[in-house]
């Protein structure tokens, strides 16, 4: 009986020495390749999560050799990591305040736009900004008080992490005020959602907007890709690539910086749903 | 030869133990800083959960109850269904129409949890908002109803097993006393089949508890306290659906969830193994 659990327990010490070998031999090789290649790193916002995925994914595509890492942190802890010289590249979806700019540069490399959709059969066609923000507070609930037929306002959204709904409360200023009926964890369910309820109101990315919802305009102003880019549709916001003043950036960052601003990423960008700035 | 594959199946069985450890040991690891920063009292009892407001807070005292009372909805509606169901396949039903609806069982068991959630966001969600006239359907009733139809698989087909294991002279002899066959069937042979059916609603609580996708998709998400017709989320929503952009304290804080989740799951399992042992000593 003894013996028996001394077999037991060395081939459990053995299995997780094993594991844990396995674990410390795939980190060092990682290390070794990382050091081989260029690797050009950003970090900061989780919203430009998807841009920067794209334009990294289609810059090591055609680069062999280099690699684009990408750090989740947020706005301002992309800008301080760059100020501190921890990363090439420091992604933030807040213009930089008037102290950061004394030593760093923002260069917008894509626009933002958030849609608001409503069902195709709400007879709302069009809401001002402030309206917005009354129904997604809780100071409007029902559609007869601006004009659409008498029905409770259903105000769809997303989870609190995501950086769609960063970027609408920030622009309608509605931080941590916004009463929600639904919290959905992506785009697609949102327009689903809305497509399914007549009440329902929801935020969306202009691209991901299709035709089982209609967007309204804001304030009188269309959202397209002219007038996000020309500033007159207003639930929009920039993000920005922060670099140093003070430090020229690697050569492998500087062309991938050039890429990401040259014309022929202005797809990529459309791909992941943002609106490439005005040439 | 012998001795070689006597290892092979041995070092097999315990692989299944490392992995359960592994889980526990990685859950415990990275599940308690975050309690610990936050207290585990606030993080049990607060009824607050805003991990990205300027003044978070980290409460999940509305994931637990939305979890437990979404669990015990659905075994409310299945349970009770998935029995009678199971009555009829192994003691009602003409042997052609009881192979067609094994078939149907089994093929119920076979979809994949986000066919579940889709169906329900599509159908379900609109069918109860009209129904009980709200402004939105997606709330803890369209979620228990997608989880009671989720269960019933496990519990039709491992309480038909225990019913079928259940020797048929009990039935016999309760029907030769003269009880009708509804009397034997709930009065002797349910009876007797009772720590199977345990194991089924053991495992339709498992089932129902651990459940992410479909619940997701259904229920709406925001971290209310539950109410039957409120947007509510659970546990499981609360992890998967935060967990793809967060980081530092709120992305620990849903390490710890998880362990609660999972705590909660091994003590469920655990008392109704307690239960089902005493109805067995008896």
């Amino acid at each position: 009986m003894i013996k028996k659990i001394t077999i037991i327990a060395a081939t459990f010490a053995l299995c997780v020495l094993t594991f844990i070998g396995c674990g410390f031999g795939t980190e060092s090789n990682n290390n070794v390749k990382a050091d081989s290649m260029q690797t050009i790193s950003t970090d900061g916002s989780t919203s430009m999560e998807k841009v920067i995925g794209f334009l990294s994914e289609a810059y090591m595509g055609e680069h062999e050799g280099i690699k684009v890492t990408y750090n989740p942190t947020g706005s301002s802890a992309g800008i301080q990591a760059v100020s501190e010289g921890r990363c090439d590249i420091g992604l933030s979806s807040r213009e930089l305040n008037n102290e950061e700019k004394e030593s760093l540069d923002g260069t917008i490399i894509a626009i933002d736009g958030i849609g608001i959709v409503v069902n195709p059969n709400n007879p709302i066609n069009d809401l001002s900004l402030a309206q917005v923000k009354d129904i997604y507070t809780g100071a409007i609930d029902n559609w007869k008080d601006i004009g659409g037929t008498d029905a409770p306002i259903v105000c769809i959204g997303r989870e609190a992490a995501s950086g769609t709904r960063d970027g609408f409360e920030e622009v309608t200023d509605t931080k941590d005020k916004c009463k929600y009926n639904q919290e959905l964890t992506s785009t697609g369910d949102v327009v689903q959602t809305v497509a399914g309820n007549p009440n329902a109101i929801g935020y969306a990315s202009i691209a991901s907007a299709n035709d089982s919802v209609k967007l309204t305009s804001i304030d009188g102003v269309v959202p397209s890709t002219e007038t996000i880019q020309n500033g007159e549709y207003k639930i929009q916001r920039n993000f920005w690539f922060v670099t140093k003043k003070d430090k020229s950036l690697s050569k492998a960052a500087q062309e991938f910086f050039d890429f990401a601003t040259g014309i022929q990423a202005d797809s990529l960008i459309t791909d992941a749903g943002a609106v490439p700035v005005k040439r | 030869m012998e001795k070689i594959m006597k290892c092979l199946f041995m070092i097999c069985g315990i692989l299944t133990i490392v992995f359960v450890a592994l889980i526990t040991i990685f859950l415990v690891a990275s599940g308690i800083p975050a309690i610990r920063t936050i207290g585990l009292s606030q993080f049990l009892s607060s009824t607050v959960w805003a991990p990205t407001a300027s003044n978070p807070s980290y409460g999940i005292l509305p994931f637990i109850l939305s979890s437990v009372y979404g669990t015990c909805g659905a075994l409310l509606l299945g349970v009770p269904t998935g029995i009678l169901c199971a009555v009829f396949l192994s003691k009602m039903s003409p042997a052609k129409i009881g192979n067609i609806v094994r078939n149907v069982v089994d093929l119920l068991a076979g979809i994949p949890s986000v066919v579940y959630g889709l169906v329900g966001m599509i159908i379900i969600v609109p069918y109860v908002r009209e129904v009980f006239n709200l402004p939105d359907g997606a709330n803890l009733f369209s979620a228990i109803i997608v989880l009671a139809v989720m269960i019933l698989p496990s519990v039709i087909s491992v309480s038909e097993t225990a019913i079928k294991a259940v020797p048929k002279e009990y039935e016999e002899a309760s029907l030769a006393l003269g009880a009708t066959k509804t009397e034997s069937i709930f009065k002797v042979v349910l009876p007797a089949a009772k720590s199977g059916i345990a194991t089924a609603i053991v495992l339709g609580t498992g089932r129902a508890a651990g459940e992410a996708m479909a619940v997701m998709m259904v229920a709406g998400n925001v971290a209310n306290m539950p109410k039957l017709f409120r947007s509510v989320r659970f546990l499981t929503t609360a992890v998967a659906s935060e967990m793809s952009y967060s980081s530092g304290l709120q992305r620990q804080a849903l390490f710890s969830i998880a362990l609660v989740l999972f705590l909660f799951i091994m003590a469920v399992n655990i008392i109704l193994n307690v239960v089902i042992k005493k109805g067995e000593t008896k």
